[in-house]
């Protein structure tokens, strides 16, 4: 531990004489090889696979061929431009040599994430503040409209009950079966299968799953054929149009979410899991304590980060939902979330401020969620 | 005076578990079995009804074959037949593997790179950069769609300066692989990042010492002991390349020439919506490559996603 922190301190302190020695204008030249190294990469592989492409698509060949160069390209081309980059630097003064190279490693990385993401979020902002059209700035109007407008308000509620239901009954059933899983002799690996496969069905493919558990059909329009009117027929009910049952709609959408997410979060936790050291939870069991209580203060503890984790991106996944409601439902009935409204004001109202607008309160409700996520990476660098 | 009394309690609690774990296995068999039934049952009717008479499964609920399983009138493979041929789904499996698999592997090989550079390497900025990735995970997908489309089909300015060449890549196999790399590379970041970051420190500092670069050491060392990482990302990965429909329809176009299979089954749902002898098989062979790579890959979910960040 010690020897470490000596060499962090060592490390440190070269690195500052460097940059001492180095002056202000080969910072400069760092910059400016920083920025190429980042470039390279990317504008390369593209290129490579630009030109191939207009080749293939001239040349007619074959889809089979097209997948095959693809691969080769992409999977191939990519390592060994890494590799290019990286000698290329070693070719550099060695006082640069280590400035620069980290920039070979995520400049790529960074470079597409601009182009694909950052570019649209900030057009995204500009837009927020102009009209139907991006003609003409209308200030805050369209924030107005999200904060105002009734639907935007419900879909504001509903994506609040999403986010804290959906994620909580993944995380509660996943962590609950992977436990109780790993109890198991047999089979274990088996079991989870059944619950990850949903996982392996499209949205699309999901909503036609569903029908057949929430399908109504009105008196005289033929017998029910969706599980839960047949479930409440026997019962001696009368069927349901379940997905216009409001409030309650909402809740059975959120199902279907439950259905494909769970096994994401089972599956994470289940190896979270095993990673707890055997011993520990022996000694505990010798030392007295029940199941209950090393499930809650031993196993929990140990897997808090994992928890973390899986809640972080399904709650992310849960506030950019948008198929389920759009195929189930089209957001009609009081079901509207923020991300379906998004979707309607951009694509089928054409109203671009708007939508732009509240893809904008989108991105800003995920801050408090960032906000924990970097303390836990500033708390694992802390213990390494 | 301390052994026995030892010994005893020891025996006692070896009696007590052993008769505890007789009692306790049923409530554990009894838990799963009901949550794994509630899981399966909407599949089970899916797959069910695939194989029903066309006419019967529009007017009878699909449960209704437990009553009369052995009636073979019921049953048929027509509805596959159809939906392979007639409906081009053949042909749509083609293009979602020339979409999928690039769309697969690329982001990786980027993700690797950087996950690598933010645990091990030192550079100013790092910490920002990595939570700025991060934070790019939340940018909701649907609004990145339009900015894009505009960038394939005239190029990007910012002002009058144009960062990105006007290219036409619109309706080609590669417009879909940058996009979705685009879209996966900060969850394959934050996820690759987590495992990396939590390989053991002496392990790589050793090998500094030894006189390693960071490429070798990121080619011979981090690498091979990601693998289990890398795999469960490339299911994740590929499970959602194969299953976007979004993604494909704005870029790839939906010309049957070059639509995915998540097309011809949304195209199905819309054209045929009572169809449901089609729709159900579709949908079926929508999910059967992807079911065989989680059951081929699997085994590296034992070690998992996160295994890195689990000593917390």
């Amino acid at each position: 531990m010690e020897d470490q922190g000596g060499d962090l301190d060592l490390m440190t302190r070269e690195q500052e004489a460097d940059k001492e020695r180095l002056g202000r204008s080969s910072g400069i030249l760092i910059i400016l090889y920083r920025i190429v190294a980042s470039l390279a990469v990317p504008v390369i592989a593209f290129t490579i696979m630009w030109v191939t492409f207009t080749w293939l698509r001239d040349s007619d060949a074959s889809r089979a061929l097209q997948v095959l160069v693809a691969i080769f390209v992409g999977v191939g081309g990519v390592f060994a431009l890494f590799w290019g980059m990286d000698f290329a630097v070693n070719q550099l003064p060695a006082s640069l040599r280590e400035h620069v190279r980290p920039f070979v490693f995520v400049g790529p990385a960074l470079v597409i994430l601009s182009v694909f993401l950052v570019y649209p979020l900030i057009n995204t902002f500009i837009i927020s503040f102009k009209d139907k059209a991006q003609e003409a700035w209308v200030g805050l109007e369209n924030y107005g409209f999200v904060f105002t407008d009734e639907a935007m308000l419900r879909s504001i509620r509903n994506t609040v009950l999403w986010i804290v239901i959906v994620p909580l009954f993944s995380v509660g059933i996943g962590l609950a079966f992977a436990t109780l899983a790993d109890r198991l002799r047999r089979g274990e690996a088996f079991a989870k299968s059944l619950i990850f496969l949903p996982m392996a069905i499209s949205f699309v493919g999901a909503s036609i799953v569903w029908r057949f558990i929430y399908s109504f059909r009105p008196e005289g329009f033929g017998e029910q054929i969706g599980l839960l009117n047949g479930i409440l027929i026997q019962l001696g009910g009368d069927p349901r149009a379940w997905l216009s049952w409001e409030p309650w709609n909402n809740l059975f959408l959120m199902v279907i979410m439950i259905w494909l997410q769970t096994g994401f979060a089972m599956v994470i936790l289940s190896a979270a899991i095993k990673a707890v050291p055997d011993d520990l939870l022996e000694a505990a069991r010798i030392d007295g304590a029940t199941e209950l209580q090393i499930f809650w203060k031993i196993i929990i503890p140990s897997i808090m980060s994992s928890v973390v984790v899986v809640s972080t991106t399904m709650v992310i996944s849960v506030l950019k939902i948008f198929d389920i409601v759009w195929v189930m439902t089209g957001g009609e009935t009081g079901t509207e979330v923020i991300a379906e409204r998004m979707v309607r004001w951009f694509f089928r109202n054409d109203h671009d401020g708007r939508g732009a607008a509240i893809a904008v309160v989108l991105f800003i409700a995920i801050i408090p969620i960032m906000y924990l996520n970097v303390r836990r990476f500033r708390a694992e660098e802390a213990i390494r | 005076m301390t052994a026995p009394t030892l010994d005893r309690s020891s025996t006692e609690t070896h009696r007590q578990s052993l008769i505890a774990r007789l009692f306790d296995r049923w409530p554990v068999k009894l838990g799963l079995l009901i949550i794994v039934i509630l899981w399966i049952i909407p599949t089970l009717g899916l797959l069910i009804s695939s194989f029903r008479v066309p006419n019967l499964v529009s007017t009878s609920g699909w449960w209704t074959v437990f009553g009369k399983l052995f009636d073979t009138a019921q049953w048929t493979l027509e509805n596959y037949r159809n939906v392979l041929s007639s409906e081009g789904f053949g042909n749509a499996f083609l293009n979602s593997l020339a979409v999928t698999i690039p769309a697969t592997v690329i982001p990786i090989a980027i993700a690797a790179f950087a996950a690598y550079a933010f645990s091990w390497m030192d550079f100013r900025g790092r910490q920002w950069m990595f939570v700025a990735v991060v934070g790019l995970l939340v940018v909701p997908l649907q609004m990145a769609l339009i900015p894009i489309l505009r960038l394939y089909s005239s190029g990007g300015f910012i002002g009058d300066f144009q960062f990105f060449p006007d290219l036409n890549l619109n309706g080609t196999y590669m417009a879909v692989w940058l996009a979705h790399t685009g879209f996966g590379l900060p969850l394959a970041v934050y996820l690759l990042r987590n495992y990396i970051g939590g390989l053991p420190s002496s392990t790589i500092e050793s090998a500094h010492i030894d006189g390693a670069s960071h490429f070798t050491i990121f080619w011979r060392l981090v690498v091979p002991l990601s693998v289990p990482a890398l795999a469960s990302f490339a299911i994740f990965q590929f499970l959602w390349v194969w299953n976007d429909f979004l993604v494909a329809l704005v870029f790839l176009g939906g010309t049957p020439d070059v639509r995915v299979l998540t097309q011809a089954l949304a195209e199905l749902n819309g054209t045929r919506g009572e169809a449901w002898h089609l729709l159900t098989a579709g949908a079926f062979i929508t999910m059967v490559l992807p079911l065989t790579v989680f059951f081929g890959l699997q085994r590296y979910f034992v070690r998992g996603l996160t295994a890195g960040s689990v000593k917390g």
